[in-house]
């Protein structure tokens, strides 16, 4: 009863839609890398160092979109580091990955400490303001959720599109899915594998920052040491719910957000009053598990995931 | 480029290498000082005496190191097995709230069997939440490193809500905290009037234990057999998934026993900020040491050290002191490719 009441909403739809943007982001960010047979456990900290360093270049005057650009190279540098250490030298990319996560969440609160040394409460910004499409927007339900956002949320759904054509319909999408599924054939068509991995993990990098940078600029204005709160890792159970690929993955983010906006409202209701508001927090990462559980076994992972090249080598 | 092996790697690769990684490490440091306005020599200075430059600096290092000794114990078992645990955060936790449980008067027993039987329910708590993934990966496929990393926040939120229910200090003043634990119940100092608990000791007897069992059992070898191949190991007639329930088990249990310690040694109850991430950090303690469990224990007092001495060197010099945060990720960083690179020569073309 309540729960439909909920469903039938235009807000609960609109922050599902919020909600999903910078999952979009950071789940095809992952897909990316993880395609070209490079798992990112980097992603937690580059969303943490997007969220912060778009949030300061905001705060230090410059523009917003300027902050999504600084984001997503900041971004590009953390995934330079993951790509130097586990593709050309193949390390682990388990401990590389988690040290990365570790690198930038620490570089995101020493930088935040070196330039706010007094402050008790992060400064706020002006973020991005909803941009309501003309006429589509009047719909019911659909126009709020999907015409009435930032530019950011359109631009994720834009990149779902994208990054579909881009692995599915060009010759590079295809060397990047070869490279992470036979990656010697990559080397038969004259092409590099390490060159192909890299900037899979380079470019996947810069999109989990713009899916940080979204939490700042467009979602919450301010930022928090704790506010990407295992996102990353949610994102990668994403990528595995939606089989490697970015339409079905994208899907896989909404209806996760849709959970997430429907416990925030079920909060409100008098089921909170006598269930702990802590048992609705935790229903994200349950559903995550139950999504790897649920996919685990018919997922088709890409089959040199995790696999490191070396040429010349058999 | 090209990575060829090296069969014998000379002294030089062996010892100048991982020189080389530390050296970066700290030429990091300078750099972050100087970043922060600070004199890069002095900032190094009072991090090294922070860390160890009297008797108090010292304790506090072997204090701090005495969690990340359990956690770094937790991951290198686990990883020796190719076991990604990285939910030693959510182990610790579970070890916290089973010493709280136990050890607020709801045993009447002497300290000298209280404590024993707190620390394995402890052991017990921690092995069975590192079950739950693993279980899920032996027989369901699914990859523990994210359902290990989502335990950590379901097992935080599951705090917060016993700090704020059943387990609520009634004299907390509203804090969410636990009720402080019985005197038979707390961990005593190794020497009266010094601040190091007997936490400390059973941290060097776990890395004793560990390294027994590393070398000289048969779940030993099994697990390393595992962690080099599973495939060859089952081939071989090892049981692969119930050497790696073992695993969990034990490194689980390992984990545990940083919470145990915490909460009975050193904090007397039970908060939401217990751990400030020792279980991420024991990541980094057991890489440092290669997954040796003796290494272990010199690695986690280097780790604690670095971050005992940021501290006070923040205090001082107003470098701030997640300074630390970010040179033992960058020890990380660079000592496996240093570790890398001894074993293996780049070729180009």
């Amino acid at each position: 009863m309540d729960i439909l009441e909920i469903i039938l909403t235009a807000s609960f739809w609109a922050a599902a839609v919020r909600i999903a943007s910078p999952l979009i982001f950071a789940t095809l960010g992952e897909l990316i890398c993880e395609r070209a047979g490079v798992l990112n456990l980097g992603i937690e900290g580059i969303m943490v160092i997007g969220a912060f360093t778009g949030w300061m270049t905001v705060y230090l005057g410059f523009g917003l979109w300027t902050g999504v650009l600084v984001a997503m190279l900041a971004g590009m540098l953390f995934g330079l580091v993951h790509a130097t250490l586990t593709v050309p030298f193949g390390l682990s990319q388990h401990v590389v990955g988690l040290g990365v996560t570790l690198l930038a969440t620490a570089t995101a609160a020493f930088a935040y400490r070196l330039s706010l040394p007094e402050v008790t409460s992060p400064p706020k910004i002006v973020p991005f303001q909803p941009l309501p499409v003309p006429g589509l927007s009047e719909l019911p339900l659909i126009g709020p959720a999907f015409f009435a956002q930032t530019p950011l949320t359109y631009l994720a759904f834009v990149l779902i599109a994208v990054v579909s054509v881009v692995l599915y319909r060009t010759p590079l999408g295809l060397a990047l899915r070869a490279a992470g599924e036979n990656p010697a054939s990559v080397e038969a068509q004259g092409l590099s594998v390490t060159a192909m991995r890299m900037g899979a993990v380079i470019v996947g990098s810069g999109l989990m920052a713009i899916g940080g940078a979204f939490l700042t600029m467009s979602a919450f204005s301010s930022f928090f040491f704790e506010m990407v709160n295992g996102r990353g890792w949610i994102c990668i159970a994403l990528v595995v719910f939606g089989a490697w690929r970015p339409g079905k993955a994208a899907l896989g983010a909404l209806l996760f957000a849709a959970f997430d906006a429907l416990q925030v409202r079920l909060q409100q209701t008098p089921m909170g009053a006598y269930v702990p508001y802590q048992v609705f927090l935790m229903v994200p990462y349950i559903l995550s598990i139950l999504a790897l559980v649920l996919m685990s076994r018919r997922a088709e992972v890409p089959a040199a995931l995790m696999v490191p090249f070396n040429k010349g080598e058999r | 480029m090209r990575l060829e092996p090296i069969a014998n790697p000379s002294l030089v690769r062996r010892v100048g290498l991982p020189a080389a990684a530390l050296a970066l490490t700290v030429l990091m440091a300078s750099l972050l000082a100087l970043l922060a306005g600070a004199n890069p020599f002095a900032t190094l200075g009072l991090i090294v005496k922070g860390a160890a430059g009297s008797k108090f600096a010292l304790l506090e290092t072997l204090n701090r190191a005495t969690p990340l000794i359990f956690t770094g114990l937790a991951v290198a078992v686990a990883f020796r097995a190719k076991l990604w645990n990285i939910g030693a955060e959510a182990q610790l936790y579970a070890g916290a709230i089973v010493t709280v449980l136990l050890g607020t008067g709801a045993l009447p027993l002497p300290s000298a069997l209280l404590l024993p039987v707190i620390a394995l329910a402890a052991m017990v708590a921690g092995a069975l939440v590192l079950l739950g993934p693993v279980l899920l990966k032996t027989r369901a496929g699914v990859d523990e490193v994210v359902t290990t990393l989502l335990f950590n926040f379901i097992m935080l939120l599951f705090v917060s809500l016993l700090l704020e229910g059943p387990l609520k200090d009634p004299m907390g003043m509203g804090w969410p905290k636990s009720p402080a634990l019985e005197k038979a119940a707390r961990l005593p100092r190794i020497v009266e009037g010094l601040r190091l608990h007997w936490g400390f000791a059973l941290a060097i007897l776990s890395a004793l234990a560990v390294w027994v069992i590393q070398t000289r059992t048969t779940l030993g070898y099994e697990i390393r057999a595992v962690g080099l191949n599973a495939e060859a190991a089952r081939f071989a007639g090892i049981p692969v998934g119930r050497v790696m329930i073992k695993t969990a088990v034990l490194s689980g249990g390992l984990a545990a026993l940083a919470g145990f310690s915490e909460v009975a040694g050193l904090k007397g109850n039970l908060t939401l900020d217990l751990s400030p991430g020792f279980g991420y950090t024991g990541i980094i303690v057991a890489m440092l040491a290669l997954l040796n469990p003796l290494g272990v224990v010199l690695s986690a007092i280097f780790v604690a050290g670095v971050f005992v001495g940021a501290d006070s060197m923040s205090r001082a010099a107003g470098v701030p002191t997640y300074i630390a945060d970010i040179l033992t990720a960058t020890a990380l960083l660079t000592m496996v490719l240093a570790i890398r690179l001894t074993r293996t020569k780049i070729r180009w073309r």
